[in-house]
């Protein structure tokens, strides 16, 4: 259990059965009053946020979190298939990869958040390289303005790529936001 | 310069203004101990345990104690120590500064506090026009004297003196009242609750409020201010409340401190005092918005 004074930004707490992490805090107590402690938490499921004034004698639940390193792989349909260092597997779902699964690079190390033993978020490396399979033909001379156009990666994503990337370029994505960064190779 | 060394030199000249204010006014400057057998009994206060007592909340009961051994003027500046308050306003070690008169009462110790005020504000920032965190500010020479009830009807929509409800007050005092009033002079908040009295004598002519006064400048809350219960039976009535409402929320409970009852009922004259966050005033004239802002070593254990 955490006590309110434990509280502070960053902190994992446990609301209603469902993990949240505190995403802004503020100590506040008026002369001679109460202690009032107010946090924004955000759901780590859903994403979706509360506010939230805890007093001095509130208790927390603590969420039982845990972390574990996985290797990317292979598909099959919508499952995902991992293996850990000691070549277990995991299965992930489409459901709980979201978009990270367009990303997904055969032996890419992932991170996978564990909520109560059921897997809940996956984290992959901030950059992955991804070659180009589909794009319309490079504009030449075209390398500083910022018009993009559709590209598909492999796996069939696509994604928004300047206009001088050809088809077999390699890219660096960000996976936090799905976006091009840079070019790592020309075909 | 760095802020913190700027601040650091402005807090040094608040402090030397502080202590210049108080002589000159024949105040005797005096310590009391850091380390206390037991602490005073306030339903939110909790104290650090050191030694085989605590560190002190507030030098208070040691100052009344004077009081009732003949000292008339007297003032005090130097560390509190409170469990748990960490916030941009709060750490749990700083600096307070109080000062009792004998034969006077809250009126008189607002008079104080406003000549205290302009008087430490031309020394240390050369200005009574200040700006706080985007906001200007004038020190001088309009302060708004309000009363409890008034702000809590006009903000809050209820009557705290009429109904207490002691979470509500809390909540509504940081949610709603004090925003409202972070204007740009000095706001006096006056006659708390009988409930929410502290250490402060009910108002003869109204006993549903309390003689307990509260200074809010630029939405920073810098002093507090009582005209002292002088009435024994009645203070351990007090403490003995507050002892009960602690046990019941399952805080710890602090023996009360019978060297202050036996002073009491010895005789404390009648007075009023003052207990202003130094730090507090130096974020103010230093634009500083983190308590932390204005502090050599913020407190490093958690």
């Amino acid at each position: 259990m955490f006590s309110a004074s434990d509280l502070r930004k960053g902190l994992k707490v446990e609301i209603d059965g469902a993990p949240y992490v505190i995403t802004d805090f503020s100590f506040v107590k008026p002369g001679k009053g109460q202690a009032i402690y107010n946090c924004k938490l955000k759901n780590m499921v859903n994403g979706s946020t509360l506010s939230r004034a805890y007093r001095s004698n509130d208790k927390l639940a603590k969420p039982e979190l845990s972390n574990r390193k996985f290797q990317y792989s292979y598909a099959d349909g919508d499952d995902y298939i991992f293996m850990d260092d000691k070549y277990e597997q995991v299965t992930l779902s489409a459901a709980i990869l979201g978009d990270s699964r367009h990303f997904l690079v055969e032996d890419t190390e992932i991170e996978v958040l564990y909520y109560r033993g059921q897997p809940m978020d996956v984290t992959l490396p901030t950059f992955v390289e991804k070659a180009i399979v589909d794009t319309e033909p490079g504009v030449r001379g075209d390398t500083a303005t910022n018009v993009l156009k559709p590209a598909k990666i492999a796996g069939g994503y696509e994604i928004q790529v300047p206009i001088f990337i050809n088809q077999g370029d390699t890219v660096r994505i960000d996976t936090r936001t799905g976006q091009y960064s840079d070019r790592v190779s020309k075909a | 310069m760095d802020p913190l060394r700027r601040n650091l030199r402005l807090r040094s000249r608040l402090l030397q203004a502080t202590r210049d204010f108080f002589l000159e006014r024949d105040f005797i400057e005096i310590e009391t101990p850091l380390r206390v057998a037991t602490p005073a009994l306030e339903s939110h206060i909790d104290a650090i345990p050191s030694g085989s007592g605590f560190l002190r909340t507030s030098p208070e009961l040691h100052m009344k104690r004077l009081l009732a051994a003949g000292h008339s003027r007297i003032f005090q500046i130097g560390p509190c120590f409170r469990h748990g308050e960490r916030g941009d306003l709060h750490n749990p070690e700083y600096t307070m500064l109080e000062w009792y008169r004998a034969d006077a009462n809250y009126s008189d110790v607002l008079v104080d506090t406003k000549t205290l005020v302009d008087s430490v504000a031309r020394a240390v920032v050369g200005s009574t026009s200040l700006t706080y965190q985007g906001r200007a500010i004038e020190l001088m020479p309009v302060w708004d004297y309000c009363r409890v009830r008034d702000l809590y009807l006009e903000h809050a929509g209820w009557d705290p003196v009429a109904n207490f409800d002691g979470d509500r007050f809390d909540r509504d005092m940081t949610a709603k009242v004090m925003p409202a009033i972070a204007q740009g002079r000095p706001v006096i908040m006056a006659d708390y609750p009988a409930s929410a009295a502290a250490l402060a004598r009910l108002k003869p002519t109204q006993p549903e409020v309390a003689e307990r006064w509260e200074l809010c400048i630029g939405g920073l809350e810098l002093a507090n201010a009582y005209s002292e219960l002088t009435d024994a039976a009645e203070q351990r009535t007090r403490f003995e409340s507050c002892a009960r409402e602690r046990h019941q929320r399952g805080q710890a409970v602090y023996e009360i401190d019978e060297k202050f009852m036996r002073a009491l009922e010895s005789g404390l004259p009648d007075c009023a005092g003052v207990a202003l966050g130094i730090d507090r005033l130096a974020m103010l004239l230093a634009d500083a918005s983190r308590i932390g802002d204005v502090m050599a070593f913020r407190e490093e254990l958690s």
